[in-house]
Protein backbone atom coordinates (compact mmCIF):
# COMPACT_ATOMS: atom_id res chain seq x y z
CA UNK A 1 0.00 0.00 0.00
CA UNK A 2 1.02 3.05 -1.09
CA UNK A 3 0.11 6.28 0.91
CA UNK A 4 -0.09 9.48 -0.30
CA UNK A 5 -1.62 12.95 0.99
CA UNK A 6 -3.65 10.92 3.31
CA UNK A 7 -4.74 8.57 0.16
CA UNK A 8 -3.86 4.62 0.25
CA UNK A 9 -3.37 3.58 -2.70
CA UNK A 10 -3.11 -0.62 -3.81
CA UNK A 11 -0.55 0.11 -6.52
CA UNK A 12 2.79 1.63 -6.84
CA UNK A 13 1.98 2.36 -11.14
CA UNK A 14 0.54 5.70 -12.10
CA UNK A 15 -0.36 4.88 -15.88
CA UNK A 16 -1.39 7.47 -18.29
CA UNK A 17 -4.26 7.32 -20.77
CA UNK A 18 -3.09 8.64 -23.83
CA UNK A 19 -1.87 6.71 -27.20
CA UNK A 20 -3.95 3.47 -27.09
CA UNK A 21 -5.04 1.64 -30.16
CA UNK A 22 -8.94 2.06 -28.70
CA UNK A 23 -10.59 3.41 -25.63
CA UNK A 24 -11.55 -0.66 -24.97
CA UNK A 25 -7.55 -1.19 -25.15
CA UNK A 26 -6.99 1.46 -22.62
CA UNK A 27 -10.00 0.78 -20.08
CA UNK A 28 -8.41 -2.75 -20.07
CA UNK A 29 -4.82 -1.80 -19.48
CA UNK A 30 -5.36 0.05 -16.87
CA UNK A 31 -7.48 -2.80 -15.32
CA UNK A 32 -4.61 -5.27 -15.93
CA UNK A 33 -1.98 -3.01 -14.49
CA UNK A 34 -4.17 -2.58 -11.22
CA UNK A 35 -3.07 0.86 -10.99
CA UNK A 36 -5.05 3.15 -9.12
CA UNK A 37 -4.44 6.54 -10.63
CA UNK A 38 -4.48 7.14 -14.23
CA UNK A 39 -2.94 11.00 -15.61
CA UNK A 40 -5.52 12.86 -18.18
CA UNK A 41 -5.09 16.43 -20.22
CA UNK A 42 -7.20 18.90 -21.24
CA UNK A 43 -7.66 20.07 -24.88
CA UNK A 44 -9.81 22.45 -26.88
CA UNK A 45 -13.02 21.15 -27.37
CA UNK A 46 -14.37 21.35 -30.45
CA UNK A 47 -17.27 18.53 -30.62
CA UNK A 48 -19.49 21.09 -28.88
CA UNK A 49 -18.82 19.20 -25.51
CA UNK A 50 -19.37 15.51 -27.49
CA UNK A 51 -15.98 14.41 -27.81
CA UNK A 52 -14.86 15.34 -24.13
CA UNK A 53 -18.12 13.81 -22.72
CA UNK A 54 -17.08 10.47 -24.53
CA UNK A 55 -13.45 10.29 -22.50
CA UNK A 56 -14.41 11.53 -19.60
CA UNK A 57 -17.15 8.76 -18.97
CA UNK A 58 -14.79 6.12 -19.97
CA UNK A 59 -12.24 7.20 -17.21
CA UNK A 60 -14.78 8.03 -14.44
CA UNK A 61 -16.05 4.19 -14.70
CA UNK A 62 -12.68 2.84 -14.20
CA UNK A 63 -13.20 3.90 -10.77
CA UNK A 64 -9.26 5.07 -10.31
CA UNK A 65 -8.17 8.37 -8.98
CA UNK A 66 -7.48 11.46 -11.82
CA UNK A 67 -4.06 13.20 -11.99
CA UNK A 68 -4.58 16.01 -14.65
CA UNK A 69 -1.25 16.98 -16.45
CA UNK A 70 -0.65 20.54 -17.74
CA UNK A 71 1.12 18.39 -20.79
CA UNK A 72 2.69 21.03 -23.59
CA UNK A 73 2.22 24.52 -21.25
CA UNK A 74 5.47 26.28 -22.01
CA UNK A 75 4.55 29.04 -20.16
CA UNK A 76 4.07 29.55 -16.02
CA UNK A 77 1.17 31.49 -17.04
CA UNK A 78 -0.24 28.76 -19.73
CA UNK A 79 0.31 26.50 -16.72
CA UNK A 80 -1.44 27.56 -14.06
CA UNK A 81 -4.23 28.61 -16.31
CA UNK A 82 -4.33 25.09 -17.10
CA UNK A 83 -4.06 23.78 -14.05
CA UNK A 84 -6.70 26.06 -13.00
CA UNK A 85 -8.89 24.63 -15.43
CA UNK A 86 -8.12 21.08 -14.74
CA UNK A 87 -9.21 21.50 -10.86
CA UNK A 88 -12.42 22.55 -12.60
CA UNK A 89 -13.07 20.08 -14.42
CA UNK A 90 -11.54 17.04 -13.18
CA UNK A 91 -13.15 18.19 -9.38
CA UNK A 92 -9.65 17.29 -7.88
CA UNK A 93 -6.48 19.48 -6.77
CA UNK A 94 -3.80 17.41 -7.52
CA UNK A 95 -2.43 18.61 -10.52
CA UNK A 96 0.66 16.95 -12.73
CA UNK A 97 3.19 20.49 -13.12
CA UNK A 98 4.73 20.24 -16.64
CA UNK A 99 6.37 23.27 -17.75
CA UNK A 100 8.23 22.60 -21.05
CA UNK A 101 11.00 24.12 -21.82
CA UNK A 102 12.80 22.45 -25.23
CA UNK A 103 10.59 20.81 -28.01
CA UNK A 104 13.67 17.85 -28.79
CA UNK A 105 14.08 16.49 -25.52
CA UNK A 106 10.65 17.87 -23.77
CA UNK A 107 12.82 18.69 -20.66
CA UNK A 108 11.17 20.84 -17.94
CA UNK A 109 11.71 24.58 -18.03
CA UNK A 110 12.68 23.99 -14.59
CA UNK A 111 12.54 27.58 -13.53
CA UNK A 112 9.30 28.16 -14.91
CA UNK A 113 8.16 24.78 -13.08
CA UNK A 114 9.57 26.26 -9.39
CA UNK A 115 7.85 29.72 -10.59
CA UNK A 116 4.59 27.88 -11.08
CA UNK A 117 4.96 25.64 -8.47
CA UNK A 118 4.86 28.39 -6.18
CA UNK A 119 1.99 29.84 -7.35
CA UNK A 120 -0.43 26.48 -7.39
CA UNK A 121 0.51 25.60 -3.72
CA UNK A 122 -0.23 29.02 -2.68
CA UNK A 123 -3.32 28.51 -3.81
CA UNK A 124 -4.18 25.30 -2.57
CA UNK A 125 -3.01 22.57 -5.37
CA UNK A 126 -0.72 19.52 -4.59
CA UNK A 127 1.69 19.69 -7.21
CA UNK A 128 3.08 16.77 -8.83
CA UNK A 129 6.35 18.47 -10.70
CA UNK A 130 7.75 16.65 -13.84
CA UNK A 131 10.95 17.51 -12.94
CA UNK A 132 14.69 16.49 -13.91
CA UNK A 133 17.32 14.51 -11.52
CA UNK A 134 18.47 18.06 -10.44
CA UNK A 135 19.11 18.34 -6.53
CA UNK A 136 18.97 22.05 -6.04
CA UNK A 137 16.03 22.15 -8.50
CA UNK A 138 14.70 19.49 -6.17
CA UNK A 139 15.42 21.41 -3.19
CA UNK A 140 13.74 24.67 -4.87
CA UNK A 141 10.36 22.61 -5.64
CA UNK A 142 10.18 21.54 -2.28
CA UNK A 143 10.54 25.27 -0.62
CA UNK A 144 8.12 26.19 -3.30
CA UNK A 145 5.78 23.85 -1.23
CA UNK A 146 5.53 20.24 -3.20
CA UNK A 147 5.43 17.77 -1.54
CA UNK A 148 6.42 14.80 -3.46
CA UNK A 149 8.86 15.32 -6.64
CA UNK A 150 8.48 13.20 -10.14
CA UNK A 151 12.27 12.95 -11.59
CA UNK A 152 12.43 11.79 -15.18
CA UNK A 153 14.84 8.93 -16.01
CA UNK A 154 14.95 10.24 -19.60
CA UNK A 155 13.29 11.88 -21.95
CA UNK A 156 8.77 11.31 -22.29
CA UNK A 157 8.40 8.35 -24.73
CA UNK A 158 11.82 7.67 -25.41
CA UNK A 159 11.99 4.03 -23.59
CA UNK A 160 15.62 4.78 -22.35
CA UNK A 161 15.29 3.63 -19.13
CA UNK A 162 16.94 5.50 -16.42
CA UNK A 163 20.14 7.04 -18.44
CA UNK A 164 21.55 8.44 -14.78
CA UNK A 165 21.21 5.68 -12.35
CA UNK A 166 23.45 7.33 -10.00
CA UNK A 167 21.34 10.47 -9.60
CA UNK A 168 18.94 8.90 -9.21
CA UNK A 169 20.30 7.03 -6.01
CA UNK A 170 21.76 10.43 -5.14
CA UNK A 171 18.10 11.86 -5.37
CA UNK A 172 16.90 9.17 -2.88
CA UNK A 173 19.17 9.80 -0.55
CA UNK A 174 18.94 13.35 -0.76
CA UNK A 175 15.41 12.89 0.24
CA UNK A 176 14.73 9.65 2.19
CA UNK A 177 11.48 11.22 3.56
CA UNK A 178 10.05 12.78 -0.09
CA UNK A 179 7.54 10.45 -1.88
CA UNK A 180 9.73 10.38 -5.20
CA UNK A 181 7.65 9.02 -8.54
CA UNK A 182 9.96 8.31 -11.64
CA UNK A 183 7.88 10.09 -14.74
CA UNK A 184 8.85 9.54 -18.09
CA UNK A 185 11.58 7.78 -20.06
CA UNK A 186 10.52 4.56 -19.04
CA UNK A 187 10.41 1.58 -22.04
CA UNK A 188 10.45 -1.92 -19.93
CA UNK A 189 9.37 -3.92 -16.96
CA UNK A 190 13.04 -3.98 -16.31
CA UNK A 191 13.38 -0.23 -16.04
CA UNK A 192 10.56 0.25 -13.67
CA UNK A 193 11.97 -2.84 -11.31
CA UNK A 194 15.53 -1.42 -11.92
CA UNK A 195 13.88 2.89 -10.50
CA UNK A 196 11.64 0.57 -7.48
CA UNK A 197 14.86 -1.11 -6.08
CA UNK A 198 16.44 2.36 -5.99
CA UNK A 199 13.65 2.78 -3.70
CA UNK A 200 11.50 5.20 -5.96
CA UNK A 201 7.97 5.24 -3.75
CA UNK A 202 6.08 4.66 -7.57
CA UNK A 203 6.47 5.19 -11.74
CA UNK A 204 4.53 7.33 -13.67
CA UNK A 205 4.62 5.96 -17.21
CA UNK A 206 1.94 5.87 -20.64
CA UNK A 207 3.79 5.37 -24.31
CA UNK A 208 5.92 2.21 -22.97
CA UNK A 209 2.42 0.51 -22.29
CA UNK A 210 0.46 2.04 -24.83
CA UNK A 211 2.42 1.66 -27.63
CA UNK A 212 3.64 -1.99 -27.00
CA UNK A 213 2.04 -4.82 -29.21
CA UNK A 214 -0.29 -5.61 -26.36
CA UNK A 215 -0.59 -3.11 -24.05
CA UNK A 216 -2.97 -5.17 -21.62
CA UNK A 217 -0.41 -7.84 -21.38
CA UNK A 218 2.52 -4.56 -21.32
CA UNK A 219 0.42 -3.33 -18.71
CA UNK A 220 0.07 -6.55 -16.41
CA UNK A 221 3.70 -6.93 -16.79
CA UNK A 222 4.89 -3.44 -15.89
CA UNK A 223 2.39 -3.82 -12.65
CA UNK A 224 4.27 -7.18 -11.52
CA UNK A 225 7.68 -5.19 -12.27
CA UNK A 226 7.05 -2.56 -10.12
CA UNK A 227 6.15 -4.81 -6.78
CA UNK A 228 8.71 -6.62 -7.45
CA UNK A 229 11.61 -3.85 -7.06
CA UNK A 230 9.28 -2.57 -4.23
CA UNK A 231 9.22 -5.75 -2.60
CA UNK A 232 12.96 -5.99 -3.45
CA UNK A 233 13.96 -2.96 -1.97
CA UNK A 234 12.16 -3.08 1.44
CA UNK A 235 13.73 -6.99 1.39
CA UNK A 236 17.54 -5.57 1.14
CA UNK A 237 19.62 -6.52 -1.00
CA UNK A 238 23.26 -7.80 -1.69
CA UNK A 239 25.56 -5.45 -2.56
CA UNK A 240 27.88 -6.66 -5.80
CA UNK A 241 31.05 -8.23 -4.74
CA UNK A 242 34.05 -8.57 -7.00
CA UNK A 243 35.39 -12.30 -5.68
CA UNK A 244 32.98 -15.42 -6.14
CA UNK A 245 31.18 -16.43 -2.77
CA UNK A 246 29.94 -20.09 -2.56
CA UNK A 247 26.51 -20.62 -1.90
CA UNK A 248 26.86 -24.22 -0.85
CA UNK A 249 28.13 -24.85 2.25
CA UNK A 250 31.98 -25.95 1.90
CA UNK A 251 32.40 -27.55 5.36
CA UNK A 252 31.69 -30.98 5.12
CA UNK A 253 32.88 -31.71 2.00
CA UNK A 254 33.98 -34.86 0.98
CA UNK A 255 37.76 -35.55 0.21
CA UNK A 256 38.29 -37.76 -3.04
CA UNK A 257 41.93 -37.26 -3.49
CA UNK B 1 -19.05 41.10 -31.95
CA UNK B 2 -15.45 39.09 -33.45
CA UNK B 3 -14.23 36.70 -31.27
CA UNK B 4 -11.56 34.14 -31.30
CA UNK B 5 -12.33 31.23 -29.99
CA UNK B 6 -10.03 27.75 -30.06
CA UNK B 7 -8.08 29.28 -32.54
CA UNK B 8 -10.75 29.96 -35.05
CA UNK B 9 -12.57 33.28 -35.82
CA UNK B 10 -16.18 33.90 -35.18
CA UNK B 11 -18.55 36.48 -35.42
CA UNK B 12 -21.58 35.73 -33.06
CA UNK B 13 -23.98 37.70 -31.59
CA UNK B 14 -23.13 37.29 -27.68
CA UNK B 15 -22.86 39.25 -25.05
CA UNK B 16 -21.95 36.90 -22.42
CA UNK B 17 -19.32 33.81 -22.24
CA UNK B 18 -22.84 31.68 -21.87
CA UNK B 19 -24.72 32.81 -24.05
CA UNK B 20 -21.33 32.22 -26.52
CA UNK B 21 -21.05 28.32 -25.53
CA UNK B 22 -24.68 28.78 -26.46
CA UNK B 23 -24.53 30.08 -30.06
CA UNK B 24 -21.70 27.62 -30.69
CA UNK B 25 -23.90 24.96 -29.27
CA UNK B 26 -21.57 23.73 -26.62
CA UNK B 27 -22.99 22.06 -23.50
CA UNK B 28 -21.91 19.58 -20.58
CA UNK B 29 -20.46 20.07 -17.14
CA UNK B 30 -17.08 18.93 -18.40
CA UNK B 31 -16.05 22.15 -19.79
CA UNK B 32 -13.62 24.21 -18.82
CA UNK B 33 -13.65 28.11 -20.22
CA UNK B 34 -10.74 31.17 -20.04
CA UNK B 35 -10.78 34.66 -21.73
CA UNK B 36 -7.64 35.83 -22.58
CA UNK B 37 -5.63 33.68 -20.60
CA UNK B 38 -7.57 33.62 -17.44
CA UNK B 39 -9.65 30.84 -16.06
CA UNK B 40 -13.21 31.69 -16.17
CA UNK B 41 -15.65 29.62 -13.57
CA UNK B 42 -18.59 27.74 -14.54
CA UNK B 43 -20.50 29.74 -12.10
CA UNK B 44 -19.37 32.95 -13.33
CA UNK B 45 -20.04 32.49 -17.05
CA UNK B 46 -23.71 34.17 -17.54
CA UNK B 47 -22.05 37.07 -15.43
CA UNK B 48 -19.00 37.37 -17.90
CA UNK B 49 -19.14 39.85 -20.21
CA UNK B 50 -17.43 39.61 -23.59
CA UNK B 51 -15.25 42.10 -26.23
CA UNK B 52 -14.50 42.67 -29.75
CA UNK B 53 -11.10 40.77 -29.80
CA UNK B 54 -11.22 38.75 -26.84
CA UNK B 55 -9.53 35.05 -26.65
CA UNK B 56 -11.83 31.98 -25.77
CA UNK B 57 -10.40 28.96 -24.29
CA UNK B 58 -12.87 26.21 -24.31
CA UNK B 59 -11.30 22.86 -23.52
CA UNK B 60 -12.61 19.70 -22.29
CA UNK B 61 -10.96 15.84 -20.87
CA UNK B 62 -8.86 14.42 -23.54
CA UNK B 63 -6.06 11.94 -23.72
CA UNK B 64 -3.08 12.30 -21.26
CA UNK B 65 0.22 11.17 -20.13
Amino acid sequence: MFELFGTSLPSRLLLGTAQYPSPAILADAVKASGTSVVTVSLRREMAGGRAGEKFWSLIRALGTRILPNTAGCHSVKEAVTTAKMAREVFGTSWIKLEVIGNQDTLQPDVFGLVEAARILCEDGFTVFPYTTDDLVVAERLLEAGCKVLMPWCAPIGSALGPVNIMALRSMRGHFPDVPLIVDAGLGRPSHAATVMELGFDAVLLNTAVARAADPVGMARAFGKAVEAGREAYSSGMLEPRDVAVPSTPTIGRAVFS
Amino acid sequence: MKLLVNGEAHEVAANTLAELLAALDYEGDWLATAVNSDLVHKANRAEFRLSDGDRIEILSPMQGG
